[in-house]
């Protein structure tokens, strides 16, 4: 079976700084798969090649066995590669209903009709309703998102992520600035996404991480310098040393 | 040959007052990123200073190119504290345009109020009137005052940004405003000063430039898109793009005019589409995605 | 394992077509007012309607879109000539004429937004710019189509549904274009709020993040710049054919730039804002104006700085704001 998205040696460079050294991983059908790595490891940037946002110096992406280096961000994401920002970046001025509504009617390719109502059209307001629903937003849906918390913002981030149905998934710290007893609903709305979808997710909360992943990814200096189980990643030596201790901080964080 | 020459000189010569007047605008852009429609209207207050100083107060000519620039400096700097600093670097051109234009309307506005809306001569000296012997041909001495104004400030800037202490603070700010503020540069003042420094281009090519873009009451809008369309063209931050947008328009509308006259404009405009649309940044110019 | 969320959105709370209704009663009522206030002052009042379309317009590139643009009157002006010219070479009917309005000003809309929806900042102002500009001098040279700097004139067009004369005292121009204002801007309430409108606003926000989510977003803009073209074009054939003639005055950089002020003044990104913009700024200009170009252009000046300072976002927003605060406190 070929895999959901595969990356083949890729490399980028910023001026002189290689931020992404000869990378390849696969995902695939089901594959729950966490990403982590110190502060400024490359995790985003790797993020940002695969969506297309900046190109690779060398190396090629693959969705399902196609490649896809020459196609623009919207063509991915028609081919059911979705992300979500680590800062965020939703639409400021629209309500929170819309920011998913808009996601919704994009995939199913009903954006651009001219004199239809939009987000209250029944069907697309019964999908956001229950999207926003289990991310307990469901109350603001109404706001405008810039009156809103940041922590809330997080979570519509992840909203928009699941209203467009993703094939393959990469959440960038999806529970940083959300506030702790909210946490466990990001970890629920991905326990309830499609089994054979991939998701990948890059986070730095050790507990998260073993809650989540199946399999994990580290990235240090731009190089994968471990894959395995998140039972090994603790015991590696390459991975303690990269994290200088800082990384049984992490775990103790509560 | 013959035609060749005064298309070669006129253009040169215009090419250079849209250089003079329009690096001002370049180095604002570059570094204050701010779409300053005003330049053109303080050139115009430069203009129209310089032919009081001459006309009424009857200074020497180069005595009333000194009191127009400083003048006009001196009128800018309210706009500077209180409207220019609001929109330094603001992402939002369309802020930036209409303040800018807002000030453009009100300069137009007041000035022809104080000194009546006419057309504004400003008498050159004997020294620069009439033709001077080149050897082969005689050129008017004014065109070739004009193209000495433009090469003397074109040494004089690339000498302050390249070799003063003032132009290594300019270009940290430029590159890396954040870290020039972590380093102890204060951006504000290197942004005044670059304010005035410009404004004060500006107002030396209004004068200079006269005989070519005569001051008029409706200058400031007339030339507004100009001499954004150089820096655009060349740009912004650029004194290599500038100057070398400055000569290449220059000579389109020169050319323009002396052998189609019917579609100088059209013509004209047609480039830049062109230029703009392959140049995004201008032909010398740096993305500041 | 969540088990089934408890859904707490709250009801819809807007009713479109009451509101859509609303507007239409509301443009109606200040149409009535004007032709009855003011009976001699109908051929203004037309014109006045003809340029809110292309302000109407410019709000959905600018307002709705977050396009600056220096170059707008050019979708109007080049409609104003396609009616014009068609008017003088024989076709008469003011339905058909506006048809070739709204077909021209389309069209200029396409080819404009695939130059100036490329790119954002100063290029994009720069194209703007250029492309406005080019159309101008293309107007002034074209002298055996356009009239040139005389301007094109002999604009007669026939009747209105064959019944009702262009007469001197402008009342039929200004009902039939009250009509067609009321039309149009019903359909843009209904537009902006459907989910193509409400996109180029999430456009507008972050375009990044409407890439994300799979928006190709330079197409949306160059169709919201030919739908944008239609508005204009319907101001451009109305005005040619209210007033009879198409002058230079209706391409120039000038026009550009004096609807973007009433847009700005108005509040871009609301179309209520658009119609109120253009409103106040035409009949100040209608009175201050005629005393004196150059007290205009400072009072101009000044107010247009005065907005920008404190209130960018145009008169229309406090005027909301303050209305929902007296709603609230009467229901509170
Ligand atoms: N557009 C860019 N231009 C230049 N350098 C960049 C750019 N984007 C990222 N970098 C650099 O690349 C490196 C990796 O950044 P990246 O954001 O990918 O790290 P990260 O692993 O996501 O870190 P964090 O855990 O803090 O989110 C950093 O040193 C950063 O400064
Ligand atoms: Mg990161």
């Amino acid at each position: 079976m070929t895999a959901l998205l595969e990356a083949r040696n890729i490399s980028r460079s910023f001026g002189g700084l290689r931020v992404t050294d000869d990378v390849s991983f696969t995902l695939g059908a089901g594959d729950r798969v966490a990403l982590i790595g110190p502060n400024g490891a490359g995790k985003t940037t790797l993020v940002n090649l695969i969506t297309g946002d900046i190109a690779p110096s060398a190396g090629q992406f693959l969705i399902s066995g196609e490649e896809i280096n020459g196609l623009s961000i919207p063509e991915r994401v028609q081919r059911g590669l979705v992300r979500t920002f680590q800062t965020t970046r939703l639409f400021q001025n629209l309500t929170v209903a819309d920011n998913v509504a808009l996601a919704i009617m994009q995939r199913r390719r009903i954006s651009k009709r001219f004199f239809s109502v939009s987000t209250e059209r029944p069907d697309v307001r019964a999908e956001w309703s229950e999207i926003l629903a289990n991310l307990g937003l469901d109350r603001l849906a109404y706001r405008k998102v810039v009156e809103l918390a940041y922590g809330q913002q997080r979570l519509i981030e992840l909203a928009i992520g699941l209203a467009l149905r993703p094939k393959v998934l990469l959440l960038d710290e999806p529970a940083a600035g959300v506030p702790h007893d909210e946490a466990p609903k990001i970890l629920d709305a991905i326990n309830q996404l499609p089994a054979d979808i991939a998701v990948l997710m890059i986070e730095h909360d050790m507990d998260l991480v073993f809650k989540f992943a199946t399999r994990v990814l580290v990235l240090a200096a731009g190089r994968l310098i471990f894959e395995g189980s998140p039972k090994d990643v603790t015991a590696d030596h390459e991975v303690r040393r990269a994290y200088l201790g800082s990384y049984a901080d992490a775990r103790r964080v509560p | 040959m013959r035609l060749a020459l005064s298309i070669l000189t006129d253009a040169v010569a215009y090419g250079m007052v849209l250089f003079i007047i329009s690096i001002g605008l370049s180095i604002m852009m570059g570094l204050m990123r701010v779409v300053n429609l005003a330049h053109g209207a303080f050139a115009m207050i430069g203009g129209y200073l310089a032919s009081y100083a001459i006309r009424d107060l009857h200074v020497h000519y180069s005595v009333a190119i000194l009191l127009a620039v400083v003048g006009t400096i001196l009128v800018s700097i309210p706009f500077e504290l209180l409207l220019y600093r609001r929109i330094y670097r603001k992402s939002d051109p369309l802020i930036q345009v209409l303040m800018t234009i807002g000030i453009t309307f009100l300069i137009i506005g007041v000035v022809n109020f104080i000194f009546g809306p006419s057309l504004k001569t400003i008498p050159l000296p004997p020294l620069l009137s009439g033709p001077l012997d080149i050897g082969f041909r005689s050129v008017p001495t004014h065109r070739l005052f004009v193209i000495a104004c433009g090469l003397v400030t074109a040494l004089s800037l690339w000498w302050l940004i390249e070799k003063t202490e003032f132009g290594i603070k300019l270009r940290a700010s430029v590159d890396h405003s954040g870290m020039a503020d972590a380093l102890g540069i204060r951006t504000e003042i290197i942004y005044a000063a670059t304010f005035a420094l410009a404004i004060g281009l500006g107002a030396f090519g209004g004068v200079v430039g006269a005989e070519i873009l005569p001051i008029e009451p409706f200058y400031a809008l007339r030339y507004m898109v100009t001499f954004l369309v150089v820096v655009s063209v060349g740009g912004a931050g650029s004194i290599m793009g500038a100057l070398s947008a400055s000569m290449l328009l220059g000579l389109a509308d020169t050319t323009g005019k002396y052998l189609a006259p019917e579609f100088g404009e059209f013509f004209f405009y047609l480039a830049v589409i062109c230029i703009v649309f392959l140049f995004p940044h201008g032909l010398f110019g740096r993305s500041h995605a | 394992m969540t088990g089934i969320a408890t859904n707490d959105v709250p009801a819809r709370r807007r009713l479109p077509l009451l509101q859509e209704a609303g507007s239409a009663l509301a443009i109606a009522v200040i149409g009535a007012i004007g032709y009855y206030l003011f009976p001699d002052d109908l051929a203004f009042l037309t014109r006045l309607i003809g340029i809110s379309f292309l302000v109407l317009s410019l709000d959905l590139v600018t307002g709705y879109c977050g396009i600056a643009t220096l170059g707008h009157a050019a979708q109007f002006g080049v409609a104003a000539y396609a009616a014009g010219i068609a008017c003088v070479r024989g076709v008469t009917d003011p339905l058909a004429l506006l048809a070739i309005g709204i077909f021209a000003g389309t069209l200029m809309g396409l080819i404009s937004g695939a130059l100036i929806a490329r790119f954002r900042g100063l290029p994009q102002l720069v194209l703007s710019i250029a492309v406005g500009q080019l159309v101008a001098a293309l107007a002034n040279k074209l002298q055996w189509l356009t009239g040139g700097s005389d301007g094109l004139s002999g604009i007669t067009p026939g009747k209105v549904f064959g019944i009702y004369n262009f007469d001197m005292y402008s009342r039929t121009a200004y009902l039939f274009s009250l009509a067609i204002l009321i039309i149009v801007f019903v359909a843009l309430t209904r537009f902006v709020r459907s989910p193509f409108g409400l996109m180029c606003r999430a456009i507008k926000d972050d375009d990044l993040r409407a890439k994300m989510i799979g928006v190709a977003v330079y197409p949306r803009l160059v169709l919201m710049y030919g739908v944008s073209g239609a508005v204009a074009g319907v101001g451009g054939a109305l005005t040619a054919m209210s007033t009879g003639v198409v002058g230079l005055d209706g391409v120039a950089f000038e026009r550009s730039a004096e609807v973007l002020v009433m847009l700005v003044l108005g509040g871009a990104g609301h179309l209520w804002g658009a119609l109120a913009g253009t409103i106040i700024f035409m009949i100040f200009e209608h009175i201050v104006a005629a005393a004196n170009p150059f007290h205009w252009m400072t009072l101009v000046g000044l107010l247009l700085i005065l907005i920008v300072v404190f209130a960018p976002k145009g008169l229309i927003e406090p005027a909301l704001s303050l209305a929902r605060r007296l709603t609230k406190g009467r229901a509170s």
